[in-house]
């Protein structure tokens, strides 16, 4: 297809799987937590705006859930179908880590999200509060768990190789690898910061469109105390992941730098951009401050750090990419940052409800959690090839022997119905975010009938089109 | 001394396969009877009675691939690279059904069909391409230097193509019996009707099957019609046999659990079967779970973990569906 190579088609087809993929168990991860502090909250303090947020958000997980899962399968099944000879190389590592991640986690979430999602008259308050904190824990082990292969496969340890094929030989090296802990530390954030931003824009929509009441307010409130404290956490976290890299990953962090040669005894200027070329080794267009770079990655006043031409070309990642998605997802981090602080300033000024501008913002920065989180996985996934293992089996080793038409077979289906398919799951659960969080009052007759709803529906059965409601049930 | 690490994880994977074909079977099975079911109300009663629980079933079946690439890498890598467009098409199957069960409900109403549809059809192709990939795993694939060496659509025989239907009848029986335990009315008894017939074509396709295989593979039929084994393993078809006359049996009358559980055995029985033409390898035709097994490190460190966890896994796996136990009836949902 399109002249590509199998090798080619077998990255893009795993490149476009994962990439839909990480989309759900990012807000998985954030909105779980979420609903572990609404639910806390409300049985603490008894104050009905957290359960009516925690029935409204818990509907639009079960949705956003239910992808997760199905593009989860996908892949603890395409390390085979795909790359099977990385498989047969190194799943003496990769897979007792997946099977951990299945043991510990995947089980877990889907044990108690029955009852989460179903259960809130089946069970009483505090087994039903258990199984909501049993899912959002499911969910940070498994990030924990494939955070560490996949920063296993970025910086390689506690292994040997014999007959040529990895050997783990202690395990604690493999799992706690020198990339794991800020990988992991960075993906988390992330995944809060993602989540806070789509909740803020929620109520920021809603705020817009009139639909002003306590609840909306709460949402607002608690995503913009999360945004203002997470963004400068993982703006900290990444520069000690970038310190990391380079001690580790050199090509990569020079790579996301256009970063090609060092002048004898000069500081490495910060290069804000430009278009890394490959081909002439030299970053065009460029537009650099002096110092900055040494400043940044080496935290001293004229330090260096290792140029691209100081790699074989074929050991060197693509700069052009990792150089423009690396600052994608630090302008967008700048902005949440951004955002942030303004809302400390408008609550502080006492009209953080009301800016309209400041309210518009918000909502257009929705979506960017999950922009950055893919721009950082394309810097720190691109930025590792030529290699699949980092310094220890090279991305086209590893490829299963497939012809380029079977695979680009199979990439057309995967795209037409991942677009299909999660195209129209993001949007029922728009629909629903639309639909505001309702007040939940019970009557005395749904007391004693159960809710009325449908199963992972405490969604009505019926969507009606959004009608802006004006109620302010106080303040 | 020593624990055999190959020998225990090929038990432990072959048991998460089986907890996969026991509580995924059935709520495939839901898929695949929906066209025989046309009322909205009741395509919504069956969709109820698995929809707190199947994601949890599924999970089985992330586990069996999991726990594969670790013990068994190169089995991992073998067999799901030659079995790679089945497994793409059953996996699509799963993607349109699993978004199924939240979609139906959350659809604008003119879609809604459209999701039904959704349901039923990925029911039946992700069965039938489990079913194929099966056939096709019995076949045994080609391999060379520890890779797979054959086509890209060496999958396709006619005996894989028919262990694709089987396992079409296989999960919709089970579906059928597990509608029984947790519906009533006009639909149980639909059920209870359609259970009948499925039954009887079970027994016949697992009779082709039982012929079919020695027929076409010596060392199969070596293993079973040699003596003494023709002596040991003559339980597994007379007990067939027998299971099959209890179902029927316990379909008249007013049944409950028992035709499910029945159900259930008669399919261990169909496993049970397959894992004695197959030990004890784990690429057909001829490379055992010893040569294709991972380090000791890997086992060893893996097993701790799966010998734990596993058991704690069936208990709240047990205490959620005792959470949802009972009839589901019309209407009723479960907020």
């Amino acid at each position: 297809m399109f002249g590509l190579t199998a090798l080619e088609l077998a990255r893009i087809q795993f490149g476009f799987t994962v990439s839909f993929h990480i989309i759900f168990p990012a807000i998985t991860i954030g909105m779980a937590s979420y609903l572990v502090v609404l639910e806390g909250l409300w049985l603490w303090k008894r104050d009905t705006v957290y359960r009516d947020l925690y029935l409204f958000w818990s509907k639009i997980f079960a949705v956003n859930f239910a992808m997760g899962v199905v593009s989860g399968l996908v892949m603890a099944y395409q390390f085979g179908t795909n790359w099977s000879y990385f498989s047969s190389f190194a799943g003496s590592v990769t897979g007792p880590l997946l099977a951990y991640e299945v043991l510990t986690a995947f089980f877990l979430e889907a044990g108690f999200l029955g009852v989460m999602l179903f259960g809130w008259n089946k069970v009483g308050p505090g087994l039903h509060f258990f199984s909501t904190i049993m899912v959002a824990a499911g969910t940070l082990i498994s990030a924990t768990w494939i955070l560490a292969s996949n920063s296993w496969m970025q910086t390689p340890q506690g292994f040997e190789i014999v007959n040529g094929v990895v050997v783990p030989v202690n395990w604690l090296e493999v799992v706690l690898n020198p990339s794991f802990p800020y990988r992991l530390a960075h993906m988390t954030v992330a995944a809060y910061l993602a989540t806070a931003l789509f909740v803020g824009a929620s109520a920021a929509w809603h705020l817009l469109r009139g639909n002003d009441n306590d609840r909306v307010r709460t949402m607002l409130s608690m995503a913009m105390w999360m945004l203002l404290f997470s963004a400068p956490v993982q703006i900290f976290i990444g520069d000690l992941h970038g310190l990391n890299t380079l001690k580790y990953q050199p090509a990569k962090i020079a790579a996301v730098e256009g970063h090609w040669e060092n002048k004898p005894g000069e500081p490495v200027p910060l290069t804000l951009f430009g278009w890394p070329d490959m081909k002439k080794e030299e970053t065009l267009y460029a537009l650099q401050v002096p110092r900055l770079g040494s400043i940044i990655l080496t935290h001293t006043w004229s330090g260096q750090f290792p140029g691209l031409k100081e790699f074989a070309p074929e050991d060197r990642p693509n700069s052009t990419v990792v150089f423009w998605s690396f600052r994608v997802m630090v302008g967008l981090g700048v902005l949440m940052l951004v955002l942030g602080l303004w809302a400390l300033w408008l609550r502080w000024k006492g009209h953080l409800y009301q800016s309209r501008q400041f309210l518009r913002f918000a909502t257009l920065m929705g979506p960017t959690g999950l922009i950055a989180l893919l721009a950082g996985w394309f810097t720190t996934e691109i930025g590792r090839q030529p290699w699949v293992v980092y310094g220890v089996m090279r991305t086209k080793d590893g490829v299963s022997n497939h012809s380029a038409l079977a695979m680009s077979s199979t990439l057309i289906a995967f795209v037409v119905v991942y677009f299909i398919v999660f195209g129209i799951g993001t949007r029922y659960m728009l629909k629903l975010v639309a639909k505001g969080p309702e007040d939940h009052e019970p009557t005395e007759d749904e007391y004693v009938a159960g809710r009325p709803s449908r199963p992972l529906s405490a969604a009505p059965d019926q969507m009606e089109l959004f009608v802006p409601t004006n109620r302010h049930t106080k303040g | 001394m020593g624990i055999d690490l190959p020998v225990v994880w090929a038990v432990i994977i072959a048991f998460g396969l089986m907890m996969y074909v026991v509580m995924d079977g059935f709520d495939l099975g839901i898929g695949i009877l929906f066209p025989f079911v046309r009322n909205r109300e009741d395509r919504d009663v069956m969709v109820n009675t698995v929809a707190p629980v199947w994601d949890g079933n599924e999970t089985w079946l992330v586990l069996g691939g999991a726990a594969l690439m670790a013990a068994f890498p190169l089995a991992y890598s073998i067999i799901l690279s030659a079995l790679y467009l089945p497994l793409v098409l059953m996996l699509l199957g799963l993607i349109w059904r699993g978004v199924a069960f939240e979609f139906r409900f959350k659809a604008d109403p003119h879609h809604r069909a459209f999701w039904d549809q959704a349901f039923a059809w990925g029911s039946y192709i992700a069965t039938f391409f489990q079913g194929v990939s099966l056939g096709a795993f019995l076949n045994g694939f080609a391999v060379e230097n520890n890779a797979y060496a054959g086509g890209t659509l060496d999958w396709i025989t006619p005996f894989s193509l028919f262990t694709g239907v089987g396992l079409l009848v296989a999960y919709s029986l089970l579906g059928s019996t597990w509608l029984i335990i947790k519906t009533e009315g006009a639909l149980q008894a639909r059920m209870v009707t359609l259970a009948r017939p499925i039954t009887l074509l079970l027994l016949v396709v697992i009779g082709i099957v039982s012929l079919w295989t020695p027929f076409a593979h010596p060392a199969i039929a070596e293993r079973w019609f040699s003596f003494p084994n023709i002596v040991l393993f003559s339980p597994v078809p007379v007990l067939v046999l027998i299971s099959t006359w209890l179902i029927l049996r316990s379909l008249q009358g007013e049944p409950h659990a028992g035709p499910f559980l029945l159900a259930l055995f008669l399919l261990f029985l169909g496993y049970s079967g397959l894992g004695i033409s197959l030990w004890p390898n784990i690429i057909p035709p001829d490379i055992s779970i010893r040569a294709a097994a991972a380090p000791p490190q890997s086992m060893g460190f893996t097993l701790v973990g799966a010998l734990f966890i596993i058991p704690i896994i069936l208990a709240y796996t047990a205490w959620s569906y005792y959470v949802f136990r009972g009839k589901v009836k019309v209407g009723e949902g479960y907020h």
